[in-house]
């Protein structure tokens, strides 16, 4: 059974977007990103799926809702594998995946303690230096982090 | 209006740098003047540096600038609780620059960019202290008459060292060949080999620090080998004395050799390389004078034809 039909099975979507392949531990954190936990759409969170790639996995089909590239890409820095599924009229008419964007900004926090992003009410700023490897480096302070170390805001 | 400030000099283009070096050496050969008669220059110190600070506050005064500000960040609102954004807010309606010393790193960047008028980094915790470095360049380009192929020796501390960090960056237009000296805890840190690689920056890395190292350099840059920099104290004791320039190891170096340090300087120089001709960190300490005066005029926009035309006054 293909992941589309097993994703289409939680519940029917007519017209919105499926989320998958999100790592089981990202769920809640895409949820967030996302800010669907102030939506007023009709979501379907499904997870622990069980994945070929992924071992588990998470799903989010959000009815109604067709995201932005910006809003994508505020993914790549947890869930940079996840694939989104457009659907009109219960079916797929178009596949995204997330795209690293060329910096991110208000979505990462800076790993300086010293940086006056963490001392200062303001938004973080971080450009993408290395788009293969996740290599951002801090507006402000200048330090580089690799994408192993990033916390979110 | 574009926002002249200077926060950092490492994107600076080569064009650029010998532009400043250029109107750095106008004001030396003028250092006192009225062009900026009227403005306020404001020094924003919230951390004390002493130097920097008076360095700041001559090249304003000797400009016809009056100066306001303040260094002990105890006596500020900033430890009431106040924002940074909202003490650059305020002190921007008084003044026409801003020159900032801050203890956090990106703290300059963000004053430029919620600031009206153009601020001037003089120094943001570890990151970047641009008007060293241009005084650092002056130096250089003053003594060796050029900046171009010229062999430098970053002696001490290569590894929390912010001025050597800089200085290489900058000089990355000028085809160097650097020389790295430093025990091994303080060596220079591989992202910074990486951007040498990544420019094409030749360099070469020493432990040992003695006349045989140092008999091809035009430049030899000295820096503190300070004690709480290690995380082994047996390794500090081994060290200590091995990063010390001594007047009889520059017997054999070359004549055009000149010895710079950015001060304060502990005990890596021995006193008695003072009265060597080779000695200049006293001198590039005043050159710093004439590289500020040049970076205040700049972010106000007053440009080089300007400063030669107002010589003739
Ligand atoms: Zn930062």
């Amino acid at each position: 059974m293909s992941d589309n039909k097993q994703a289409l099975q939680v519940a029917a979507l007519k017209n919105g977007t499926v989320i998958d392949h999100i790592p089981s531990d990202k769920l809640f954190t895409v949820v967030t990103l996302l800010e669907l936990q102030n939506s007023d759409s009709n979501i379907t969170i499904g997870n622990n799926f069980e994945s070929k790639k992924l071992g588990k996995k998470g799903i989010i089909k959000v009815a109604d809702r067709f995201f932005t590239d910006e809003e994508i890409s505020r993914l790549s820095v947890v869930a940079p594998n996840v694939k989104l599924n457009i659907i009109r009229d219960y079916e797929v008419v178009e596949k995204k995946q997330v795209q690293m964007p060329q910096e991110l900004r208000g979505i990462v926090k800076c790993a300086n303690p010293k940086c006056i992003t963490n001392n200062e009410p303001m938004t973080t700023l971080f450009h993408v230096i290395d788009k293969e490897h996740g290599v951002l480096k801090c507006h402000y302070c200048e330090k580089e982090q690799s994408k192993e170390g990033i916390k979110l805001l | 209006m574009e926002n002249r400030s200077l926060v950092t000099i490492a994107e600076h283009s080569k064009e650029r740098i010998l532009y400043l070096l250029e109107m750095a050496k106008e004001f030396e050969k003028k250092p006192n003047r009225k062009i900026l008669d009227g403005k306020v220059v404001a020094t924003l110190f919230f951390e004390p540096s002493t130097r920097t600070r008076l360095s700041f506050e001559t090249a304003a005064n000797r400009l016809g600038a009056r100066v306001i500000g303040f260094t002990d960040p105890k006596v500020t609102s900033s430890s009431k609780g106040e924002t940074l954004k909202d003490t650059i807010m305020m002190v921007s309606n008084y003044a026409d620059i801003i020159v900032m010393r801050h203890f956090l790193e990106g703290a300059a960047r963000y004053a430029s960019e919620v600031a009206p008028v153009p601020v001037v980094n003089a120094g943001d915790g570890a990151n970047q202290h641009p008007s060293q470095t241009m005084l650092d360049l002056y130096s250089i380009y003053k003594t060796q008459g050029t900046l171009e192929n010229l062999n430098i020796y970053l002696v001490g501390d290569l590894k929390y060292g912010r001025t050597v960090h800089s200085l290489l960056m900058a000089m990355r237009h000028f085809n160097p060949t650097f020389h790295f000296i430093a025990p091994e805890e303080l060596k220079m840190p591989e992202e910074y080999k990486i951007y040498c690689k990544e420019h094409h920056i030749k360099y070469k890395e020493y432990t040992d620090f003695n006349e045989e190292t140092i008999a091809d350099a035009d430049i030899l840059y000295m820096t503190r080998v300070q004690r709480e920099r290690f995380t082994d104290l047996m390794e500090y004791e081994r060290v200590k004395d091995v990063y010390i320039l001594r007047n009889k190891m520059l017997e054999h170096t070359r004549p055009n050799l000149r010895i710079l340090h950015p001060l304060p300087r502990v005990n890596e120089i021995a006193y008695d390389v003072d009265e060597n001709p080779k000695a200049y960190y006293f001198q590039q300490a005043q050159n710093g004078l004439y590289a500020r005066q040049a970076i205040l005029c700049d972010v106000l926009g007053i440009t080089l034809d300007d400063v030669i035309e107002d010589a003739k006054k």
